[in-house]
């Protein structure tokens, strides 16, 4: 009692002494100090606890006694319903991706000279406002990928790996020497000659469309034992100016156009327009219809639908795990600075490779702090609101739809506070097991 | 930069384990490791480009015009430097509900912050260093309000806002942050205030410095690591705040949150009010952040049940 230095600190095994009031306050001056605490929580969070948990047992008016009806309706309410689903999964999988992509930058700029720079940049977004984070999403997701970077990246990957179809809506103008071949194909009508050109004129792609690297195209030149030919634009502006059939000045050639020769149903050779529309098939293809392929003239490639109603939860939880990443990252790289490194580097020496230091050494020891963090990340993410409410737009918010913005809908839109407070009493009842295990922790430690 | 920083932690991992070096290593293993630390330092340099990127398409969104912005996609600023202009913001600063609400967001979170860490400093000190009946289980009660979520006091506050007249100021929505503000507060300050030594708040007694004054000239001070971190969490919370204020605050008391909300649903036409809008709402928090790391790591750290 007298000088054991400050009950908390020292984890001493002597029995410490209890951390009495130096001095010898009254229980009013005790009071005082605690008044303004206890009667601002009790009447803003302590009260609306009981009030809720009576008013979830009354109907929508507060007049008549409802039972547990408006519990019945968090079972049978669509858009409750909904909203339940949803928070499964992002109580699934929000903390746990987040945790995971936290323990690995945590692990990874350990040993890096500029991993606190690398830190700030993750952590960063949890000092921003969940609106501006929805914000920053709603442009990252925009369907047009002439606008938003999500789909840019994703056509541009696509496009790299599935060619690029540069001719929508082009198809054959009167007397051509192409026919449909069923499934958006076009094919020659008759059988094409090597050293005789040939011609594979279109009609129908509007001039913004064309490929970049289109030029005007050029006649067809025959070549011996080669089959060739131009496959272009034969439309000139102006009635009656350009020639059908014929490659006439200004007319731009099909860049990049796929052309198969086919014989007997099978594609004996292929070849892709030049610049001017040109293109030179082996002799293989003599005697073989040429077909333009399909995958020439399909709608381009627009990206994912981000924010429609399949993909909206998983996008919105992208932009929670880019918010919380860095916090998990930081409460992991602070558990790790605490794991003794002579336990990894003795594994080191007994062989092991990273991965086997990583999975048997790191992630054990840090088993404490990664509890603490999936539990942390799962309270919060039961309460997300913002980031739906923002990003999801009007169209999906039905099918993006989690218990907090639903408590708001129901409470604040619909005028339905009964409901509304049964909403609020299952969020209170799903963290009560954390209440009772932070209370049980902290009673060990305040009873020293 | 590579050989040095290799060199580092050899150095440290030889000074952890008193050992002279890992011998077993055979040069080709070597190389393997330096080659995958280069891979490692790729990965982490496209991830934080990944990370920086959405953040970076916000900030040049805001500095395009409405036009250029429905005709492509932010990046075309790289190219195109030109386009770049300050306009929106100009317009911004001229649009009287969004400064307003950024007056708002002021009026709301500095009483916010400043209530909390004195109603809680009070009561962490009582906590930690007063004796009086039942002291322990009211922290404990404390403490487990920690996790509860504000959706439960939506509604009964809303109400009972409503009947005091409350309901629609600011001073509500301060009330309401400064309610569930107080939980964290209390927890963090008076496990603070606890380690602090005996003997010198005995000194201080001796010297004749009464209750307050040996609040005020000892343990204040003395708190000032966790005050300060509770004092950037706070401020970063309350600034943040969307949905507290979205109920509590009408149009004349709205913050910066509540009045960008508003234009969300016309996304794609308030882009020019959304992008520059968000953006001066983050300047604050981010300054703050860049300003105080450590304490805000340390509250995060602290607040990792809340």
């Amino acid at each position: 009692m007298t000088s054991s230095g400050a009950a908390g600190a020292s984890g001493a095994p002597a029995a410490p002494a209890p951390r009495k009031s130096v001095t010898g306050t009254r229980t009013t001056v005790a009071v005082l100090f605690l008044l303004p605490a206890l009667v601002l929580l009790g009447a803003l969070v302590v009260y609306p606890i009981g009030y809720s948990l009576i008013r979830s047992l009354y109907d929508q008016s507060g007049d008549g006694f409802a039972g547990v009806d408006n519990y019945r309706a968090l079972f049978t309410d669509d858009g409750i319903r909904t909203a339940l689903k949803n928070n499964v999964v992002w109580v699934v999988f929000a903390p746990t991706v987040a945790t995971a992509l936290g323990l690995v930058f945590a692990v990874l700029t350990e040993r890096i000279r500029w991993g606190t720079a690398f830190k700030l940049v993750v952590f960063m977004p949890m000092a921003i406002s969940m609106l501006a984070a929805g914000i920053i999403f709603r442009l990252v997701y925009d369907q047009d990928p002439d606008k938003g970077v999500a789909n840019a990246v994703v056509v541009g990957v696509h496009d790299t790996f599935a060619e690029s179809s540069a001719f929508p809506k082009a198809h054959p103008g009167r007397d051509s020497p192409l026919e449909a071949a069923g499934g958006g194909a076009f094919v020659t009508r008759e059988p094409v000659r090597a050293g005789e050109p040939v011609a594979l004129p279109l009609v129908g792609v509007a001039p913004e469309r064309m490929p970049d690297d289109a030029r005007d195209a050029a006649a067809p030149r025959p070549e011996p034992d080669k089959v060739t030919g131009t496959t272009w634009q034969d439309f000139t502006r102006g009635k009656g100016v350009g020639r059908l059939g014929e490659v006439d000045a200004g007319e731009p050639g099909y860049a990049g156009m796929r052309i198969e020769a086919v014989k007997d149903g099978r594609v004996v050779a292929t070849a892709k327009a030049s610049a001017d529309g040109t293109f030179t098939l082996p002799a293989a293809a003599d005697g073989a219809l040429l077909r333009l392929p399909a995958d020439n003239f399909k709608e381009p490639y627009n990206g994912l639908d981000w924010l429609g109603p399949t993909l909206v939860t998983p996008a919105i939880i992208g932009s929670y795990v880019w918010m919380w990443a860095g916090f998990a990252m930081v409460l992991i790289a602070a558990g790790l600075a605490a794991v003794p490194r002579e336990l990894m580097e003795a594994a080191r020496v007994d062989g092991a490779n990273e991965w086997q230091v990583f999975r048997r050494v790191t992630v054990p020891m840090l088993a404490p702090v990664l509890a603490v963090v999936v539990v942390t990340l799962m309270i919060n993410v039961l309460k997300v609101f913002d980031l739906v409410f923002i990003i999801a737009p009007g169209s999906s918010q039905d099918d993006a739809n989690v218990l907090a913005l639903e408590l708001y809908r129901k409470g604040f839109a619909a005028d339905q506070p009964g409901v509304a407070s049964a909403i609020a009493v299952l969020l209170l009842l799903l963290v009560i097991p954390v209440m009772w295990f932070n209370v049980r922790r902290l009673r060990r430690e305040v009873r020293r | 930069m590579t050989a040095q920083a290799e060199t580092v932690t050899g150095a440290a991992e030889q000074a952890a384990s008193g050992s002279p070096g890992p011998a077993r290593r055979s040069p080709a293993s070597r190389l393997a490791e330096r080659a995958g630390g280069g891979a490692v330092r790729v990965f982490l340099v496209l991830v934080g480009l990944f990370w920086l990127v959405p953040t970076i398409g916000l900030l040049l969104s805001s500095l395009r015009s409405p036009q250029d912005m429905a005709a492509d996609g932010w990046w075309t600023v790289l190219t195109k430097p030109s386009q770049l202009t300050f306009a929106s913001y100009a317009e911004l600063l001229r649009n009287g509900d969004i400064t307003g609400s950024l007056v708002n967001t002021v009026l709301i979170t500095v009483p916010a912050t400043l209530l909390v860490v004195v109603i809680g400093s009070l009561a962490g000190y009582a906590f930690a260093w007063m004796e009086f009946p039942g002291r322990d289980w009211w922290f404990l009660a404390v403490v487990g309000l920690l996790v509860v979520p504000v959706q439960v006091a939506l509604i009964p506050i809303a109400e009972l806002f409503g009947k005091v007249g409350l309901f629609g100021s600011v001073l509500g929505v301060v009330l309401f942050h400064v309610g569930f503000g107080l939980p964290f507060a209390v927890f963090l300050l008076r496990n603070f205030f606890a380690e602090i030594p005996r003997e010198l708040l005995e000194a201080a007694r001796l010297d004749g410095a009464g209750e307050l004054r040996l609040f005020a000239r000892v343990v204040l001070p003395l708190g000032g690591p966790a005050i300060a971190s509770l004092g950037i969490f706070q401020f970063l919370w309350v600034w943040n705040d969307l949905l507290v204020a979205l109920i509590f605050a009408d149009s004349g008391s709205q913050p910066i949150t509540v009045a960008l909300q508003t234009q969300v649903r016309q996304f794609g036409n308030n882009i020019d009010v959304l992008a520059p809008g968000a953006f001066i709402s983050m300047v604050i928090p981010l300054a703050v952040f860049f300003a105080f790391q450590r304490q805000f790591v340390s509250g995060v750290m602290a607040g990792a049940v809340k």
